[in-house]
């Protein structure tokens, strides 16, 4: 059996809607092969050939030369084998069944006897292309009203509770992780503390919005750690004093009563080293390091102990021994208590080599593998109070030492420049020195250059 | 700078355009690579090319019979793609534009996904970490700057001259002629030289980018652009598959072991249009056209096939090759149906989303509205 095969006008062109016949290269009769061109056409944009869809005999061309065709109109028709690609459909009855997804997988070429019905039937151009008259032909049946369709569907997605009434929704949210929030949100969460899975989320379908964000890193520091525990029953509870507890308290006891302590504070303007920090962080030679305002106070220090030596040494009643070397110490909240390891020559490290050492204590620190060695034979110390949110404090001396500094959070505030208030990242410098080695104009001289750093980190270069 | 002009400036060429394969004494680094290939080898990349010819014909009878929303003919550039291609390593990463179905082909890509993306029934359909060949980048230039920041990231894993054969890997981007006039690439180049990343640019100079001539995209040769950058580079006849294979496979070895960034300009001519959009025929000239035709990478490599002493039958087995690929990639276009519309939302977040989920339930229930088969 054979078939009669429709070959209709694509769009050759990225939406073109018509096209002019301007030659046949074949004729009613005649024998084509499959991608025989079979017609020169001119469209909007270009001359061209069109290659035959099947293989056939050519029964009737539709159309005259000059003649133009809209898209999605027949141009020829032939007779075709059988199931014939390209020729798609076997319906050879007289009055074609259109099947909507035969026809989509038929695109332009439709097969019927009835060359009529094919014309006022569906054409469907593949999406984005052909011409937007096809939406007219098709009609909308009188079903379920849009507003109505929607409704019923929104009813079958997960619901997101308002948080703002249900805080039992909130609890589940955040118990799953599922915490909606685009990536600039998280970023800026990220970069300002604050814990997402604790901020209330406003958006309207739940996810976390900037001013919750903002609202969020207010509180923070009020209520970092939002979970009560509950009251022990015990009335007391006895911990032995032992171990580190025990040598901390001797430290601590021997240090306070041993070196008479002078504290001196200042106020500094450290919007120059955050984004310094931000610069670093952003470098190739950093990507992968833990690049920290501590590390800019660090590197501060050592440059700082340069050119006031005293602060760096230590007081053994026959003599004081300044310490041309930096073991540069870092007190450390671990598990089992403080501990103050130092980085050994710190001042011979490049800024990378010193972030890396850094991260490095850190991380063995909070394993609690920290060595006795690592924390001998160190020479300053800095303790990094700033982290729990603390302004500053009057840190007391680690053993053997005469001078730690005190490096408090780091937050906006008003600060006067060029005599007009401006908000800028401000921090408060506490440092403490044994008065015994270090006198005031010293001490002074060494937290104002340890601040100028703060204050302007390209001092570094010098 | 007409086309003929270019033999002025110094290009790595193995094989003539009469076939003859000649090793010039300053590229006998490239020789060696050559030295490795057996018979086998080059009857693949014969067949390689003759395959993706005649795929490439097939596709734009098909776009001209209204099966696809566009076709990207890559015809006189198969020796570029195909040599290229077969010179990546094993876990080296490719980043193509939108006309590298030669090296597609070379890295196992079912070409169907190709007919499918521009039907516009799916964006690629290949998984990139298993063929390692990424999406084509649409947007000219885009993908070079993807590359180039793979590169960086490999460079920063340690994946670079660690030798280690199974971890150490180099990128390659490619682009054409038109996209090197993009920041972009710039762009790309000054990222890869500062990092020493592990990329290889391989521009596919077709001296048409769409309608403007190369000459009104550069004053210099193409290979020169990356060296102010920090990025060395050279000139191969692009048509000639034997240069693209070697000087490719070095460049990506090198890369690979450290050598940082690396720049070939591989010099040949789009024989057809720049899509199915346009029509060459209303900027450039016949004659110019039938000076490239007359260069044809196959042609050339059937030339060399033929002196090694390969017979009609290997010709003749190709060509029956190509017919039973054209009648299968026909035969599975018109079979292609339409995707469900759920499709298009897929892949927009990587989980599940209640605007776009709200938008999916919208869509159907318009498209429900038309009622059953009511699409008259």
């Amino acid at each position: 059996m054979s078939q009669i095969a429709f070959f209709n006008l694509p769009d050759v062109g990225e939406g073109l809607t018509e096209a002019e016949i301007v030659s046949w290269k074949v004729k009613p009769g005649d024998t084509v092969a499959v991608n025989q061109v079979i017609v020169e056409i001119e469209t909007a944009k270009s001359l061209v050939e069109l290659p035959c869809p099947f293989a056939g005999v050519i029964q009737e061309l539709h159309g005259a030369e000059g003649d133009t065709i809209e898209v999605g109109k027949p141009l020829i028709s032939a007779v075709v084998a059988d199931g014939a690609v390209g020729a798609v459909s076997t319906n050879t009855s007289a009055i074609p069944v259109v099947d909507p997804v035969a026809e989509a997988a038929s695109a332009h070429t439709a097969v019927a006897d009835n060359a009529a019905a094919v014309v006022e039937s569906r054409q469907p151009n593949l999406v984005g292309y052909g011409s937007s008259n096809h939406a007219g032909s098709r009609r909308r049946g009188p079903v379920t009203a849009p507003a109505a369709a929607v409704a019923a569907a929104s009813a079958s997605l997960p619901v997101v509770a308002n948080p703002a009434t249900s805080l039992v929704n909130v609890v589940s949210v955040t118990a799953e992780d599922k915490v909606i929030a685009k990536p600039p949100i998280r970023k800026l969460a990220k970069d300002l503390g604050v814990d997402l899975t604790r901020v209330t989320p406003t958006g309207f379908a739940g996810e976390v919005t900037r001013e919750d964000v903002l609202g969020g890193a207010q509180q923070a520091s009020v209520f970092r750690n939002l979970s009560t525990p509950e009251a022990p029953s015990a009335r007391e509870e006895r911990i032995p004093v032992k171990g580190v507890r025990k040598a901390i308290a001797n430290a601590m006891v021997s240090s306070a009563f041993t070196a008479p302590h002078v504290s001196i504070f200042v106020d500094v303007d450290a919007t120059r080293t955050m984004e310094y920090v931000k610069r670093l962080k952003a470098s190739t030679d950093f990507a992968g390091v833990k690049v920290t305002p501590l590390l800019i106070m660090a590197k501060a220090m050592i440059w700082a102990v340069r050119r006031n030596p005293m602060v760096n040494s230590t007081w053994t009643d026959e003599e004081i021994i300044v310490h041309n070397f930096v073991n540069f110490g870092i007190a450390a909240a671990t598990p089992r208590g403080l501990i103050v390891p130092n980085i050994k020559d710190a001042d011979k490290m490049s800024m990378l080599e010193l972030a890396k050492a850094i991260e490095n204590l850190a991380a063995v620190a909070r394993e609690g593998k920290t060595t006795p060695a690592d924390m001998k034979d160190g020479t300053i110390t800095i303790t990094n109070i700033g982290v729990f949110g603390v302004d500053t404090g009057t840190p007391i001396l680690n053993p053997g030492e005469v001078g730690i500094v005190a490096l408090g959070s780091i937050r906006p505030k008003p600060w006067v420049v060029n005599n007009e208030i401006q908000v800028r990242q401000v921090t408060t410098i506490g440092a403490t020195f044994d008065h015994r080695v270090v006198d005031g104009d010293v001490a002074s001289r060494f937290v104002q250059d340890v601040a100028s750093v703060i204050e302007e980190p390209a001092l570094l270069l010098d | 700078m007409s086309a003929q002009d270019a033999s002025r400036v110094p290009m790595v060429q193995l094989l003539s355009p009469e076939g003859q394969y000649s090793v010039p004494a300053e590229y006998a680094e490239y020789g060696k690579y050559i030295d490795q290939l057996g018979e086998a080898d080059f009857l693949k990349f014969y067949r390689d090319m003759a395959r993706i010819r005649r795929f490439d014909n097939e596709a734009t009878a098909l776009q001209r019979q209204g099966q696809l929303g566009l076709w990207i003919p890559a015809i006189g550039q198969e020796a570029a793609q195909i040599g290229s291609g077969h010179g990546v390593g094993h876990n080296d990463h490719i980043f193509p534009s939108y006309r590298e179905h030669g090296v597609a082909l070379t890295h196992g890509i079912d070409l169907m996904s190709i007919l499918k993306m521009l039907r516009g029934v799916n964006h690629g359909g290949w998984n990139p970490d298993e063929t390692r060949f990424h999406l084509y980048g649409i947007v000219l230039g885009t993908q070079v700057l993807h590359a180039t920041g793979y590169a960086m990231g490999v460079k920063f894993d340690g994946k670079v001259g660690s030798g280690n054969h199974d971890e150490d890997l180099a990128v390659i981007s490619y682009f054409g002629d038109g996209a090197t006039a993009e920041g972009d690439i710039s762009e790309s180049f000054l990222f890869a030289a500062t990092t020493q990343a592990p990329i290889v640019f391989f521009c596919q100079n077709n001296q048409w980018a769409i309608s403007s001539p190369v000459n009104s995209q550069t004053t210099v040769p193409l290979y020169q652009r990356g060296s102010g950058f920090g990025v060395p580079g050279i000139r191969i006849d692009g048509n000639d598959i034997l240069a693209s294979y070697a000087v490719t496979k070095k460049h990506m070895d090198d890369a690979r072991n450290g050598a940082g960034p690396y720049m070939i300009e591989a010099l040949t001519y789009r024989i057809g249009a720049h899509t199915s959009s346009d029509d060459p025929s209303k900027y450039r000239d016949q004659a110019e056209v039938d000076y490239w035709a007359a260069r044809d990478p196959l042609i050339r490599f059937e030339k060399f096939l033929r002196r090694q002493g390969i017979g009609d039958d290997f010709f003749a087995e190709c060509e029956a090759a190509g017919e039973a690929l054209s009648a299968e990639i026909r035969e599975k276009t018109f079979a292609l149906g339409e995707p469900p519309i759920e499709n298009m939302f897929k892949h927009v977040y990587s989980e599940t989303h209640p605007l776009i989920e709200e938008q999916l339930a919208w869509l159907e229930a318009y498209e429900a509205s038309f009622g059953e088969g009511g699409a008259h």
